[in-house]
């Protein structure tokens, strides 16, 4: 069944009309809130239960994303390039991936989508107006699920994954703390009081990522379930 | 990320015009009537961050991109620029001198169907400029300009990916007639210092730097040990 789509604040000219068939779940948290391993679990389950599911991170889009590492790498760009380029990527996967998916019917499950960007932004001080507009043309998913960790146990399983803290993962372009430890916790912390503010404003679904890997699994069925209107 | 609001002593001086209104020669003979006086000037283009660039050759030669994302790289080339270039010199009190400001964006962007109160929010960080000279020519005068010796237009260049014509010649005429009417309206509510486009060359050099002579306090902005 095609269904009107939303935007966040006004149309793509690139969709003349935006009736599809397909569904958009946005799946956002940080690093180690276990947000892959449980898009890996629902897209196995949808597919057992016959949908066509395409999982998309957001690093891999094919206009910018060498460029954007590359930059990283050198941690030269400033505040508006940075998001301005994150946009171009952002955009460039939703035309080009996100939406054709959708209109060919499919289940998208995004690991990431605007709300992750906005607050990144937002916490290294970009007007709320700019960032709201920025991202004003994106197409509002039909779900958010939120993983909400503490920053203590985030530091636990980042450690857990690799040996070391991610430097922007850390916020330490941010200035915070020369600690990257500390830095990590604050930068989280911050991160989190934005997601707060967001959740709010856009009614994500929050899940307690503090929860075990079945049980937050279960919980995100039994949702995704009910929205596709399906027994679980 | 809004415009500076604190005052800096550095003075912008912004050209727009369609291809082929001869826009960047002025410029350039403006760039070289300030270096000769002695004044501190710096000249930046259109298009031009080197680390973007990549990106933007690559979507433009693959044809990947579409009206938001040409209309957002080209928004990351220009705040790349403009964050590390255009603002600190201006701070450091330079005269810098833009060929192409966001108005060229507002122009393309709008005739790419993409609306223009988001893409001019999009710039809404970046001052504007002190002066902006837009080079008013007929459109016939600027296509023969350009089109004379039947150059090679590139894809993007000639309004292409719009799909108004399969011919690369009439699709830019299309593409510049628009691009025209989006500046004919900008004119006013930007406050464009209009120079007429089809004098002579010497001419209209004349007019703009008797115009920058009567606006900005040259003498303010010489190096240091010149006078």
């Amino acid at each position: 069944m095609k269904r009107p789509r939303k935007f966040f604040q006004r149309p793509l000219p690139e969709l003349p009309e935006a009736n599809f068939s397909g569904r958009l779940f946005a799946v956002e948290g940080p690093d180690g809130s276990g947000r892959s391993t449980q898009i890996a679990m629902l897209a196995q389950w949808l597919e057992s239960r016959g949908f066509a599911v395409r999982s998309m991170g957001l690093r891999e889009s094919n206009l910018v994303a060498e460029e954007l590492e590359q930059a990283k790498k050198g941690n030269i760009l400033t505040h508006s390039t940075l998001s301005l380029f994150y946009a171009t990527d952002f955009f460039d996967k939703l035309i080009n991936e996100i939406i054709p998916a959708l209109r060919a019917g499919f289940i998208v499950l995004a690991d990431r989508y605007v709300y992750t960007l906005m607050s990144r932004d937002l916490v290294r001080g970009a007007d709320r107006d700019w960032v709201r507009n920025l991202y004003g043309p994106a197409l509002v998913p039909d779900a958010v699920f939120y993983f909400r960790v503490g920053p203590r146990q985030l530091v636990e399983r980042n450690f857990e994954k690799n040996t070391t803290l991610d430097y922007w993962e850390s916020g330490m372009d941010l200035g915070l703390s020369r600690d990257m430890f500390d830095s990590f916790i604050k930068y989280q912390r911050l991160i989190q009081v934005e997601f707060a503010r967001m959740q709010a404003e856009y009614g994500f679904d929050v899940i307690n990522a503090n929860m075990g890997v079945d049980r937050i699994q279960r919980e995100l069925r039994r949702k995704v379930s009910s929205l596709l209107e399906i027994e679980d | 990320m809004s415009a500076p609001k604190r005052p800096y002593p550095g003075k912008l001086i912004a050209v727009e015009g369609l291809d082929g209104s001869g826009k960047s020669t002025q410029i350039y003979l403006v760039k070289r009537w300030l270096e000769l006086s002695g004044a501190k000037v710096y000249f930046t283009e259109w298009n031009s961050s080197v680390l973007v660039k990549a990106a933007t050759s690559k979507g433009k030669k693959r044809q990947l991109l579409t009206p938001t994302t040409f209309s957002l790289i080209h928004a990351t080339d220009f705040a790349d620029r403009y964050e590390r270039q255009i603002l600190p010199l201006l701070r450091a009190g330079f005269i810098v001198l833009a060929d192409r400001y966001f108005f060229t964006a507002l122009a393309r962007d709008g005739v790419r169907g993409v609306d223009q109160s988001w893409v001019e929010k999009l710039y809404s960080f970046a001052v504007k400029p002190d002066i902006t000279f837009y080079f008013e020519v007929p459109l016939e005068v600027s296509l023969n300009r350009i089109l004379e010796g039947r150059p090679a237009l590139k894809y993007h260049e000639a309004g292409l990916d719009m799909g108004w014509s399969t011919d690369p010649y009439e699709s830019f005429r299309i593409f510049q007639g628009k691009i025209l009417k989006e500046y004919a309206r900008m004119k006013k509510p930007y406050g464009f210092t209009v120079i007429d486009a089809t004098d002579e060359i010497h001419v209209q050099q004349a007019r703009v730097r008797k115009l920058i002579s009567e606006q900005i306090d040259l003498a303010r902005f010489v190096k240091r040990g010149r006078n």
